[in-house]
């Protein structure tokens, strides 16, 4: 579904992508994970086109969408929780959902979808009417997830969901993880969480300072002992 | 009293005109972070597009309510039509450079505007020509409210709920200040941002158009240059209401209005000159610089459109 080959990015003189190759497929849940700086939001960034690779190129359902704009990678089918959750503080959260719709025309299915989102977290509707900006951190990234649901897309990118959040709240995150891919959607999960990650996904990769070093199922990896050394602490 | 109630009368009716033209650098602030210095030619070019619109279609002679509505509607989507050009050819390119660039580029686009409509269309001053009867009415004592007031009283408040409701009831003015806030969050969203941008240059400069027409039907005298010192002061009028902030505009502008107008007319009383008019709403930008820099309205965490 999703394919990068040899994708380099970089800031300025800072490459922050030194040929990074990966692939998702329909329906999996694939985790990233690698520490602060690896290059885990630069990769999510540019596969959502907010910034352009100097090298590679980035295939979607078999057609390439490098150099893209972000817009029309929405309308392919392509959604983001960015990193530090991006909603609209000035908005309400109501607003919010609507503006994760804001390509879609069918008003029942807009609506149908927000409900969904209310159900999937309950406490977004009762502060529907309330400014994003007053929200919890983990009421936050709840918003953030269900914005990211209303354009239904196909891939999905989660940008370090459970960050800074409490253990109750970082449950709840990942359990909508899990009902969103019984739902069909296939994942690409970005975690410095990575015990968490492992566990709820599918494959894995392990980035390091812009490479991808290691990569293999989500069970090999937690079980591999440099990975437990390295990214579980034990 | 009736003194009183004449100048706050005259006051808001030039605050108003600052109203609709703070309010184009308010929304342009609010989207790009961008002083948009060529706001005050574009209101210029607003009042010589509704001449050449009355002229041509031959409102000039005979004042009527339809060819008011005309020339009105016309000017505005002609400086629509600039604002947009404005942003895609000059202001887009240099975006992605330093902020700096982009604010000389406005200062440039400004220096252009008024060059060219120098020579374009001369120098000197044109009368412009009365589209709606004028008549006064007396309220009380000496104070009177003219039709033209009335005019202008009445078409900055269409146009302000109008604001209002295109920027807290539509879909696209949600996508405006989602834009505002968070440009990449926005782009997320699947919202074309540079549609939503060049949109907010379309509303501005429209809204700053009829400040034009308006004026000169209060003060039929335009100038390639008028639009300096009323952009100035227009500017001020967004900084004190917070920039970025919508109704912050409006109350800016009515207060610069009302207050050089008191100025004019009570100044005297406590020995400042009437021709310290021009300076009053420097001195009041200098004071909110100085005491309130967010300005009336603006907080820190202000909702910036
Ligand atoms: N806007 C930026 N400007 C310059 N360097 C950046 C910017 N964003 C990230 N970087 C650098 O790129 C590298 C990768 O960053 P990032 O992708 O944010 O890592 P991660 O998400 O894995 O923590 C880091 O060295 C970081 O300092
Ligand atoms: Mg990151």
């Amino acid at each position: 579904m999703l394919t990068l080959e040899n994708i380099s990015v970089g800031y300025g003189a800072i490459r922050a992508l030194k040929g990074v190759s990966m692939r998702v497929e329909q329906g999996e849940v694939v985790t990233l994970i690698g520490a602060n700086g690896a290059g885990k939001t630069t990769t999510l960034r540019t596969i959502t086109g907010l910034l352009e690779p100097t090298e590679g190129r980035i295939l979607f359902e078999g057609q390439e969408i490098s150099g893209k704009p972000t817009h029309q990678l929405v309308a392919r089918g392509i959604s983001m929780s960015p990193e530090g959750r991006g909603v609209f503080a000035n908005l309400t959260v109501r607003e919010n959902l609507h503006m994760g719709a804001y390509l879609k025309k069918n008003k029942a299915e807009i609506a149908q979808d927000l409900e969904r989102g209310f159900r999937m977290f309950p406490r977004l509707k009762e502060r529907e009417s309330q400014k994003a900006g007053t929200l919890s951190g983990g009421e936050q990234q709840m918003l953030a997830m269900a914005r990211a649901l209303m354009s239904r897309p196909r891939l999905l990118l989660l940008d370090e969901p459970s960050l800074g959040l409490a253990p109750l709240v970082v449950h709840t995150i990942f359990e909508a993880i899990d009902e969103i891919r019984g739902e069909g959607t296939t994942i690409l999960l970005v975690e410095q969480n990575a015990h968490a990650a492992l566990k709820h996904s599918d494959r894995a990769y392990v980035l390091e300072t812009g490479r991808i070093v290691m990569e293999g199922p989500s069970k090999e990896l937690a079980a591999d002992p440099r990975i437990k050394e390295a990214y579980l602490g034990e | 009293m009736d003194t009183f109630v004449q100048q706050l009368i005259n006051g808001l009716t030039v605050g108003s005109i600052y109203a609709l033209i703070a309010l184009g650098y308010t929304m342009v602030y609010g989207i790009l972070r961008l002083i948009n210095f060529a706001h005050g030619d574009i209101y210029m070019l607003g009042a010589y597009a509704g001449y050449f619109i009355a002229r041509w279609l031959g409102f000039a002679g005979e004042p009527s309510v339809a060819g008011l509505a005309v020339v009105l509607v016309g000017s505005m989507l002609a400086a629509a039509l600039l604002g947009m050009a404005i942003e895609r050819f000059a202001y887009r390119p240099v975006r992605k450079y330093a902020r700096m660039t982009t604010l000389i580029t406005a200062i440039g686009m400004s220096l252009l505007l008024e060059n060219l409509s120098v020579v374009i269309f001369e120098g000197t001053p044109r009368a412009f020509p009365e589209l709606l009867h004028n008549s006064t009415y007396r309220l009380f004592g000496n104070a009177a409210i003219s039709k033209t007031q009335l005019l202008i009283f009445g078409v900055s408040i269409i146009l302000m709920l109008l604001l209002q409701w295109i920027v807290y009831r539509t879909k696209v003015g949600t996508a405006m200040r989602a834009v505002s806030f968070n440009l990449n969050s926005a782009k997320l969203m699947g919202i074309n941002t540079d549609a939503i941008i060049v949109f907010t240059f379309a509303l501005g400069s429209a809204l700053a158009a009829a400040g034009g027409v308006l004026t000169a039907q209060y003060n039929p005298t335009i100038y390639p240059l008028m639009g300096i010192i009323t952009g100035l002061k227009a500017f001020v009028a967004a900084v004190l209401g917070g920039i970025g902030n919508i109704p912050g505009a409006v109350l800016g502008g009515l207060l610069i209005g009302a207050a050089e107008t008191f100025v004019v007319g009570y100044g005297q009383l406590v020995g400042i000159p009437s021709t310290y008019r021009d300076a009053v709403a420097f001195a009041i930008l200098i004071l909110v610089l100085l005491f309130r820099p967010a300005g009336l309205l603006g907080t820190t965490v202000q909702e910036k459109v």
